[in-house]
């Protein structure tokens, strides 16, 4: 249930900020500083996200095949690589490291 | 309101504007075919995850951004409480508000369609949308990277759901490590210059730092604040420095 309400709350919460940057006067969200803030609040997010779903057990942290796997991912993105094989690689690598006992 | 754009409305004189439909409707496709195709990287995901058919389903129709979707499912398998998990995946979501405001000028929506585009409103649709130079161009290309990316991205996402489901054990085929590709191929192009590296590397600190010692979910909202406090630092760098570096040439100049 508590899996219902969050997806609930997620569809409505991001539909509604949709909406709203299609509805809003033009220029009522232009401030710089605003703007700028839109633009670095997904980088911090995605960068956190990265970090802890590569290194988190749990609570703890850990050095595990799917530091392999994201590393691989980097070195993907770094050779220009399309979004899929980038995908690809971190899966292949992270599952070849696994399947040698790592 | 629509006067205020620069956009030409006629397929228009300046030469550089004649840009064929059928171009269009070409870089659009590519566009949606190929990220539409990564609903699958999600289906797969959120059903390891523990997430069921339906709620994996319901996600990519709903919600449909794709950040946010797998930032909630990872903050659910981790344990995070379903309104820390929302609010991680909810400020991901906040940026497809800016993305909204450039496309309703470029757009110039009747109103009454506007709730209807509004969820396509994403990443994806914005910068095949900006890249046109006409508006025909422009809601061409909105409407056909749309509907090609929300039907795709919803027909994969079954599709890898219902993989997950039948090879079980998703660790085993490395699938775990989709999730934290997927952040690190859209976070890569985001980081242009020190500031955005700068934020980056602090929100890492704060989310690996804090998560033995903050309930699950609420490190990643933590970290967000590395966005402010950056942004406020080099404000403050950049107003002292504006000033100090403007006087040190002119002294240089001086000498």
């Amino acid at each position: 249930m508590s899996v219902w309400i969050a997806i609930g709350v997620t569809a409505v919460g991001c539909y509604a900020v949709k909406l709203l940057g299609l509805l809003v006067p033009a220029g009522a969200l232009e401030r710089p500083l605003v703007r700028r803030l839109a633009a670095l609040l997904p980088v911090a997010l995605l960068a956190a996200l990265t970090a802890q779903q590569t290194f988190a057990d749990g609570q703890a942290l850990v050095l595990d095949a799917r530091t392999a796997g994201v590393a691989a991912a980097a070195v993907a993105l770094l050779l220009r690589a399309p979004f899929l094989l980038v995908v690809a690689a971190a899966v292949v690598v992270t599952a070849g490291v696994r399947a040698m006992g790592g | 309101m629509t006067e205020q754009t620069a956009l030409p409305d006629a397929p228009d004189a300046s030469g550089a504007g004649a840009k064929p439909d059928a171009a269009v409707v070409r870089d659009a496709l590519g566009v949606g075919v190929a990220v539409g195709l990564s609903g699958f990287a999600f289906g797969v995901t959120s059903a390891g995850s523990g997430l069921t058919l339906a709620q994996t389903c319901a996600l990519s129709l709903l919600v449909f951004t794709g950040a946010s979707q797998f930032a909630l499912v990872g903050a659910l398998a981790a344990g995070g409480n379903p309104l820390t998990a929302a609010a991680g995946a909810f400020f991901l979501g906040v940026r497809n508000a800016f993305y909204g405001l450039r496309l309703s000028q470029l757009l110039a929506l009747p109103r009454a369609v506007r709730p209807l585009a509004a969820q396509w409103v994403i990443d994806e649709t914005t910068a095949v949308a900006l890249a046109q130079p006409t508006r025909r161009g422009v809601r061409i290309g909105f409407t056909v990277t749309g509907l090609t990316l929300y039907v795709l991205w919803n027909l994969t996402t079954l599709l890898g759901a219902l993989g997950a489901e039948a090879i079980g054990d998703t660790d085993a085929w490395g699938l775990d490590a989709a999730g934290p590709a997927v952040f690190l191929a859209l976070l890569a192009p985001m980081l242009k210059d020190t500031t955005e590296r700068t934020v980056a590397a602090l929100a890492v600190l704060l989310g690996l730092g804090l998560l033995p010692v903050l309930p699950p979910g609420v490190p990643v909202l933590v970290a967000a604040l590395a966005a402010p406090l950056v942004l406020w630092a080099s404000g403050r760098r950049a107003g002292g420095a504006g000033d100090g570096a403007g006087r040190g040439t002119a002294e240089r100049e001086g000498e």
